[in-house]
């Protein structure tokens, strides 16, 4: 979840750039896509591939989680990519690397055990060493580090309750209570939404990692969903697409966080859903397939599955469900047996 | 030095490391991927190069002068390799290298990345080693103002944290008040005024005295949702955190006297509704009628006419007051 460094530079003149080009279209282009994920890295000229090697992990969980959002999960060699997820375990710590030859973070420890959910194969790894790892990361206020360089973040709050509940280990293992005070002193009274860390600004990938983590402690009673939700449903702009704080540009990024944070609230009908659903697919890359954070840009698999998962919170036919707190297709949630708090709609 | 690309940087004066003589006791570790078979580079034989050694010298743990200068080029090629940043704070304990250096490099390469976690985090790292703030403000202000993105969070983020940690909130209002001024739809700064006047603590004076500042801002822009957003977290200070809307009869006044003037900004008529909806809950069932039906006429306008794309929301509101009335009626 490195909301900002993913966006990728404008694609000035490139091909079929603009909105109302056809080529955007109002279809959504479903091989092209499955082709672009299935081909992510394999080409020789991939300076992006090598420059995302730091996050690889999370590429992988974005990929599959993707493909099997649009049924096409048994186009991935399961067994190799379940190898590469062990190689990545640090002996010492029990977390996850991004990457063979790096240090391990929570952020791509909860790629990591998606991924495996994904393919049913937690007991590839040590789980009893994750937890250790996830526990071991958790401060004396409640708040989560990353990892022993210590950076704090709600991201990290997120990570930590999603990767305990995954492997089904939240019961007598992290201080709940204490990690409840921490991200809820991160909410912003002048809007009801979450930042960073304490002061930090409302944003929107932020709150979607407190929606999810009151989701998952089962404490949706702590938000003032009304004022929140209008501050969401703020998020979208005429052209239909939804940006991430006031007076931002809109990325298909924040067709997730905004929309699954709505989801979770029971109030994603405040969205316009026909208007950003043709912002989504205006985002699409009819060439190559994937989409961009916006019309005309370069895509990446980071934004392909927001896009593929926003469109599937919005009931596009074709996709899989989706599970708006742990971002995983819901039959695998449902396998699991884990139920995420859910606001019904009012 | 600003170079602009990667090309020009490792062009003219560059020599591979597979050519230096100081190198040549290490042996380069190419990349294993895991899913795929290793990717040719075509971009640049460079980048790989470097990346090759930079694998070798992590996977010996050799931590010298030497390793902190292919940490440098590394990191020119990829500024958002975490690893590499890692192992960078490792050599320069390793070598108990000057941080004040270190400071300066990460200023210039702030300076080029500035939307990058990895960077600001090992800054503050060094910040914190050092135990000295004093140059975080201007290299803030540097990333805010003077490179054009004055919404950077990465930047807005370090700067609250050296504020906070470093008591430097002296001149952070004329700073917010700067910005403001610049750019009035900047949720930011208003997020940064929030953060330093919560700092300083909201007494009915600093209450009356921002709520002054922010009718000002808004009668030059209306339809500001930062400016409302904030008016209103301030009026929710006081009363001890409790106060409601219409214990303000100025900024009452104040807003009604622009929906007379004929303003219909989406902010300004959902003020109107927040205040007669609380209102409407709070007085005898029998005076609660008036109000309610302003609310509801209200709501009707927003989903008709002046926000027409959030209709189900403004229908919730309508509906979720008729309901509780109902109930406080039934009481």
């Amino acid at each position: 979840m490195d909301f900002t460094t993913f966006v990728k530079p404008s694609n000035g003149g490139g091909d079929g750039g603009d909105g109302d080009a056809d080529g955007g279209g109002q279809k959504l282009q479903f091989w092209k896509h499955v082709e672009y994920i299935e081909n992510h890295g394999k080409q020789e000229d991939d300076y992006e591939y090598c420059m995302t090697e730091f996050l690889r992990m999370s590429g992988i969980y974005w990929g599959t989680t993707a493909l099997d959002i649009m049924g096409q999960l048994e186009r991935l060699e399961r067994k190799s990519i379940i190898e590469f997820v062990k190689r990545c375990q640090c002996p010492n710590t029990g977390g996850f690397a991004p990457c063979e030859g790096h240090d391990p973070h929570l952020l791509y420890t909860l790629s990591a055990i998606q991924i495996l959910c994904t393919y049913d194969a937690l007991e590839e790894i040590d789980r009893e060493a994750v937890v250790r790892f996830v526990v071991g990361l958790q401060q004396p206020d409640g708040s989560f580090f990353g990892d022993k360089w210590g950076e704090v973040d709600t991201r990290f709050s997120f990570c930590a309750v999603a990767s305990l509940t995954l492997l089904g280990r939240m019961e007598e293992t992290i201080d709940v209570e204490k990690a409840v005070k921490f991200v809820l002193s991160c909410c912003n009274q002048t809007d009801g939404g979450f930042g960073s860390k304490p002061g930090a600004e409302s944003h929107a990938g932020l709150i979607y990692c407190c929606v999810g983590f009151f989701s998952l402690t089962h404490r949706m009673h702590l938000l003032d969903v009304d004022k929140l939700g209008w501050w969401l449903c703020e998020r979208q702009l005429p052209s239909g697409g939804l940006n991430g704080r006031p007076e931002k540009l809109p990325d298909v990024c924040y067709s997730w966080w905004v929309l699954a944070s709505l989801t979770i609230m029971g109030r994603l009908h405040w969205i316009s859903s026909e208007k950003l659903q043709q912002f989504i697919l205006s985002c699409q890359d009819t060439e190559t397939g994937g989409f961009s954070d916006r019309t005309g840009n370069m895509p990446d698999i980071f934004h392909t599955l927001f896009g593929i998962g926003g469109l599937s919170l919005l009931g596009h036919s074709g996709l899989k469900a989706i599970n708006p707190t742990l971002c995983m297709p819901q039959y695998i949630i449902d396998r699991l047996g884990i139920k995420p708090q859910r606001l019904p709609r009012p | 030095m600003g170079d602009s690309s990667d090309e020009e940087y490792l062009g003219t004066d560059w020599l591979a490391y597979s050519e230096r003589s100081d190198w040549k006791d290490v042996e380069p570790l190419a990349q294993d991927d895991g899913p795929n078979p290793v990717v040719s580079i075509a971009y640049s034989q460079k980048f790989r190069e470097v990346f090759d050694y930079m694998r070798a010298i992590i996977a010996s743990g050799e931590k010298s002068q030497r390793a902190l200068d292919l940490t440098t080029d590394a990191l020119r090629l990829n500024p958002a390799n975490y690893t590499v940043w890692q192992y960078r704070r490792d050599v320069l304990r390793e070598l108990k290298a000057d941080l004040y250096e270190e400071l300066d490099y990460l200023t210039e390469v702030i300076g080029q990345n500035s939307k990058n976690y990895q960077v600001w985090h090992h800054r503050r790292v060094i910040v914190e080693i050092l135990n000295d703030p004093s140059n975080e403000l201007e290299l803030t202000e540097n990333a805010l103002v003077n490179e054009g993105d004055a919404k950077n969070y990465h930047a807005w983020q370090h700067r609250q944290w050296a504020i906070r940690s470093f008591n430097l909130y002296d001149d952070e209002l004329g700073f917010v008040d700067r910005l403001i001024c610049e750019d009035q739809r900047n949720n930011s700064a208003w997020n940064q005024r929030f953060f330093v006047v919560k700092h300083l603590g909201f007494t009915p004076e600093l209450i009356q005295r921002e709520l002054s500042y922010t009718m000002n801002r808004i009668r030059i822009i209306k339809n500001n949702e930062s400016a409302w957003n904030y008016l209103v977290g301030v009026m929710r200070q006081g009363d001890s955190g409790n106060a409601q809307l219409n214990s303000y009869p100025e900024v009452v006044d104040f807003v009604e006297e622009l929906y007379q003037a004929g303003n219909r900004s989406p902010y300004l008529l959902a003020f109107l509704i927040d205040l007669y909806q609380e209102q409407a809950l709070q007085v005898k069932a029998s005076d609660s009628d008036q109000l309610a039906r302003k609310v509801y006429g209200l709501c009707e306008d927003m989903a008709t006419k002046h926000d027409v794309i959030r209709r189900k929301y403004w229908q919730y509101v309508a509906n979720h007051l008729k309901n509780q009335l109902s109930t406080v009626e039934q009481k």
